[in-house]
């Protein structure tokens, strides 16, 4: 088991009148090498839940176990903590600071206490998984490069602390079609290849139903739902009422359906709709 | 931990107090600093005390709160304390070394101590009951007369409002970028002074840079808008007096009169 949580609540700014309760009594479980989709409306929580696992926040009551370490305790080497979880915020490319690429990917491996030849070795790896040429681009500022790019070389220096699960806020908010395809990719690889359990935020439907094993909903800091796709996605109307909605291609699917027309619950996909209409059409590409 | 500075902040409650006009309290603010200059013994403070406690009590902002505002001067309390005590001349009660506590030099401490939370306490009243844009609108407001001597009073007013509208934004993204940082194995709290003035770059660069980008964002918005100054601009909330202000004034010249009896006339 990776992460464990229970009843964990966190209430912000306690005892001024400014408090809020931000989660309340959350319980989950995150197995090791999962994919899982952390979807939710602005102000669900999701941001705050994901602070935890990585010791930013202390929770006001509750527990958080990472592979067995109760990190809530008072004990707890965060810095260990902080290997083995990545964080990956909103806007990642705010946080770069350095002159060159290469230093900024190296300032996580560096705080690490690690020698420089290990160091170099992680800034190549990140540099590769976030598709980024090591010679074209280690020695460029990177205030330089575009803001894909900036995103990219954000998410290299979290990832070159090779974490053992990787947390992303909203990794594609603001990029253009093509920059977001390109992360999802490069999540994609980093979970499939690299066995990395990943945690992906987002309120993007179509994202998380393209990549994620797993989903938790969540609203008005409760988890609402929890479990597989096929599971989520039939709740199509408590979706909606809490303004997630489902991805695109299942209006069609369900629009479909009250015609008539049969289709399998299963189908919960581009290319799972895409076969199953050629089928029904009795064509062939 | 940026969170717990509440002295300048603005505490959203409904009482006579936040109700009054900013220009009263930014005049009773100013004529309460003076007034506490004009005490000359420790039973002239009462009126005083007396004056803070009750707008406090009216004001509806829990005691606990204002007082909590006191911690980031502590140091400065503790300061002024220790000197006081060891620098006044007077008769030597005893001695630590090269330095003489006398009997002075305690009162001195102890008055000046008042003095100081007094005059913070009753300040910090100011900007606890009146939201930021009330505040400049009064700023602005009081100013105007010095405007004929060529006093830009409402782009004074304008770069007050901007600077304090962003203060909350900047402190949050300071929170953002430091816990990036912290993610990625950056560590803020240890470490010998050098070390900290260090760690402080990845935190600073990028904070400034995301600073020079939101005014040149807020420049070009405004611009977008065509603002061009003060000339003839009109106010969407017109400041104006109300009875609760009267009743301020009574109360306030009703304190002066009580200080300043007691200066001169006891």
């Amino acid at each position: 088991m990776a992460i464990v949580v229970e009843n964990l609540t966190y209430v912000y700014d306690q005892g001024t009148p400014f408090q809020t309760t931000a989660l309340e009594d959350i319980s989950l479980t995150i197995e090791k090498g999962e994919f899982i989709g952390l979807i939710g409306h602005t102000g669900s929580g999701k941001s705050t839940l994901i602070q935890h696992f990585n010791g930013l926040i202390k929770p006001s009551s509750g527990k958080i176990i990472i592979n067995g370490l109760d990190i809530s305790g008072e004990k707890v080497k965060l810095s260990e903590l902080r290997k083995k979880v990545g964080l990956v915020f909103q806007y990642p490319e705010y946080q770069l600071f350095e002159e060159t690429v290469y230093k900024d990917i190296a300032f996580g491996p560096s705080n690490l206490g690690l020698d420089d030849s290990e160091i170099q070795r992680r800034v190549i790896y990140a540099m590769d998984l976030v598709n980024l040429d090591y010679d074209e681009f280690k020695e460029k500022s990177p205030f330089e490069l575009s803001g894909g790019q900036k995103r990219r070389v954000a998410i290299a220096g979290v990832l070159a602390m090779e974490p053992e699960v990787i947390i992303l806020d909203e990794p594609t908010a603001g990029l253009d079609p093509r920059g977001r395809d390109e992360i999802l990719q490069q999540i994609k690889r980093l979970h499939d290849e690299h066995r990395v359990t990943v945690i992906l935020v987002s309120h993007s439907m179509e994202d998380i139903s393209r990549l994620a094993n797993r989903i938790i909903v969540m609203h008005q800091g409760r988890i609402e739902m929890s479990g597989s796709k096929e599971e989520v996605f039939s709740h199509g109307d408590r979706l909606e009422a809490i303004g997630l909605g489902l991805p695109e291609i299942l209006y069609l699917v369900k629009a479909l359906r009250e015609r008539g027309v049969p289709i399998d619950q299963g189908v919960i996909n581009f290319e799972g709709v895409e076969k199953t209409l050629i089928n029904l059409l009795g064509g062939s590409r | 931990m940026i969170r717990d500075i509440t002295i300048g902040q603005y505490y959203p409650v409904e009482s006579p107090i936040h109700r009054l006009d900013p220009r009263v309290k930014i005049l009773a603010s100013m004529l309460f600093i003076i007034s506490l200059f004009l005490v000359k013994d420790f039973f002239q403070y009462i009126p005083a005390l007396l004056f803070v406690s009750v707008t406090v009590r009216v004001s509806k902002v829990p005691l606990s709160y204002i007082l909590k505002g006191l911690k980031p001067i502590l140091v400065i309390l503790i300061f002024a304390f220790v000197i006081n005590i060891f620098l006044t001349r007077g008769e030597v009660i005893f001695t630590l070394g090269p330095l003489n506590v006398t009997k002075e030099g305690i009162y001195q401490a102890f008055f000046m101590m008042l003095r100081l939370i007094l005059l913070i306490t009753g300040t910090s009243l100011l900007t606890l009951t009146t939201s930021p844009i009330l505040l400049t609108d009064g700023l602005e407001s009081l100013l105007n007369p010095f405007k004929r001597i060529g006093l830009p009073a409402h782009e004074l007013s304008m770069m007050m409002t901007i600077a304090l509208r962003f203060i909350p934004t900047l402190l949050q993204e300071t929170d953002k970028i430091m816990k990036a940082q912290m993610a990625r194995g950056a560590d803020f709290e240890s470490g010998n002074l050098i070390n900290r003035a260090k760690s402080l770059i990845p935190l600073l660069v990028p904070l400034f840079i995301s600073a020079f980008r939101r005014a040149d964002e807020l420049a070009m918005a405004m611009e977008a808008r065509c603002y061009r100054g003060g000339e003839n601009r009109t106010r969407l909330k017109v400041l104006r007096y109300t009875k609760g202000d009267l009743v301020a004034g009574i109360f306030l010249i009703g304190y002066i009169g009580m200080i300043v009896g007691a200066r001169f006339y006891l």
